[in-house]
């Protein structure tokens, strides 16, 4: 099972290819929008981590307040990933 | 300039496979979607769709035409047989007679079936008319071949703008004197499992119901079906003594030149006003707008700011009746040029079914849930497609 710190890093990576930022430029309380990731950005973003985590991430962008998966942040999105690989390993 | 008026219309779609039972449903405000049958569908994340239930194709074509029809085609033929029983045109058009189409993934039922067979199945080869089958143009050319249009065919792709944008073009080819006759709308049949899956990626698809202009809208829902309209020069439908169903008065399409996938206000504007324009219509004769009204976030805001800044404080009653016939993409806009013509001559409003509560962002007179009568002598139906297409028809009262 992935530990916090890979989820971390995995998450700020496959960001950072969305926003073609370095990764160290992106902090581990980032807020998304204040990032300027774009709506593809954002469906891309969670196609990456599907596909890294062999996860379902339950996103619907026409939710503002995207009740199932929180993508407002960094820490919310690890914290999103890492309750779903838990659900899927219990 | 010549006039354009419609003298006949057919339909295939989730609600009904013939206009008479689509526009009971439109006024009853009865939902066309329910949960999707096709092959796979359980490996689909969204599950609904506005399918056309009990298709039979079988009780439409002898058994040698099948191998040549997608189901994209076989719904366009039999709207189109519909809609020239219903015109009752003479033997004979030829050249003066044509046809432009709309639809945004052709025969992807044909696509998906022939990768099954040779990427999961191991065969190695697919049958000699997949070709055929699959081309966008294959609906429009059918028609011309059934019908005997020699003039103007072919096929319009502009994703969920297509039906309008072919409609448009079909106007432009009878004003200008190069044909008297033109079919024209649009064909889909998208609802395949290849075709969800991949709207599914997008994040846009409505788990639980298409709910335009509302609170608690949760995306769209895809619909499949045709809707094919016969277009006619009006001195052409007066000399034989056909029955004038309206007049298409006037068509605008802009493209936002912004961004491939979010809607633009302006650009949707730009093409309200240039559809006003060149049917010399004032804003203030329209009296019913059938919305582009998708149900997602992103359009049914940027179509609010839009009709907004065309009609100021005078705004017409306006709604989406893709919450009944789902979104049928590349022929949606031919399904709505039909609730177009029940509202100018029944006067009807047909509903935004659906509705649960006002969104702020939404300020428009949706015509929630129930269908309303009203009388009106021009309206306008929208389409603004991925790419940032936007392509709007306005019709008027023959």
């Amino acid at each position: 099972m992935a530990e916090r710190d890979e989820i971390e890093q995995a998450v700020i990576a496959i960001l950072a290819r969305q926003l073609l930022l370095p990764p160290e430029e992106i902090a581990r309380d980032a807020l998304i929008d204040d990032l300027g990731l774009d709506s593809l950005g954002k469906v891309e973003a969670i196609f990456a981590l599907e596909e890294q985590f062999d996860i379902a991430i339950p996103f619907n962008a026409n939710e503002p307040d995207q009740p199932d998966f929180d993508f407002t942040s960094v820490f919310n999105i690890v914290q999103g990933v890492e309750r779903l690989i838990a659900a899927q390993t219990a | 300039m010549r006039r354009v008026v419609v003298t006949g219309i057919g339909t295939v779609n989730a609600l009904a496979a013939d206009v008479a039972g689509t526009f009971r449903a439109f006024r009853e405000g009865r939902c066309g979607i329910g949960p999707l049958g096709f092959r796979d569908a359980d490996r689909l994340t969204v599950r609904i769709g506005a399918e056309v239930r009990d298709w039979r194709p079988e009780d439409h074509f002898a058994s040698n035409e099948l191998p040549l029809l997608d189901r994209v085609a076989q719904y366009a033929l039999v709207a189109g047989a519909e809609a020239m029983a219903m015109a009752g045109l003479p033997p004979g058009l030829g050249p003066r007679g044509g046809v432009i189409l709309g639809t945004a993934a052709g025969g992807i039922q044909t696509w998906e079936d022939s990768y099954r067979a040779v990427f999961a199945e191991g065969k190695n080869r697919v049958s000699p008319l997949v070709v055929p089958r699959l081309m966008h143009n294959a609906p429009a050319s059918h028609l011309s071949i059934l019908h005997g249009l020699t003039g103007p065919v072919f096929a319009v792709s502009s994703a969920c703008a297509s039906a309008n944008h072919a409609m448009g073009l079909a106007m432009q080819q009878i004003r200008s004197g190069v044909a008297d006759v033109m079919l024209t709308g649009g064909a889909e049949a998208m609802l395949c499992f290849g075709g969800v899956k991949a709207w599914e990626g997008l994040r846009v698809l409505a788990p639980d119901a298409c709910r335009p202009f509302s609170l608690g809208r949760k995306g769209m829902v895809i619909g499949d079906g045709a809707g094919v309209l016969v277009f006619e020069a009006e001195e052409h439908a007066r000399a034989r003594g056909a029955r004038v169903l309206a007049e298409v008065a006037g068509f605008g399409m802009t493209a936002d030149a912004g961004d491939i996938v979010a809607p633009s206000a302006e650009g949707a504007a730009r093409a309200m006003r240039a559809a006003l324009a060149d049917a010399g219509m004032g804003a203030g004769e329209i009296g019913y707008i059938n919305a582009h009204g998708t149900g997602t976030l992103a359009n049914d805001r940027a179509e609010t700011a839009a009709i907004r800044a065309v009609f100021g404080a005078a705004l017409p009653p306006v709604s989406s009746t893709k919450a009944m016939h789902g979104h049928a993409i590349g022929a949606t806009g031919a399904l709505e040029a039909l609730a177009c013509v029940l509202a100018l001559t029944e006067a009807v409003l047909p509903p935004t079914v659906g509705y649960l509560a006002p969104d702020p962002d939404c300020a428009l007179d949706v015509v929630p849930n129930l269908a309303r009568a009203a009388s009106v002598s021009a309206v306008l139906s929208n389409a603004f497609a991925f790419g940032g297409l936007n392509a709007v028809l306005a019709f008027r009262q023959a």
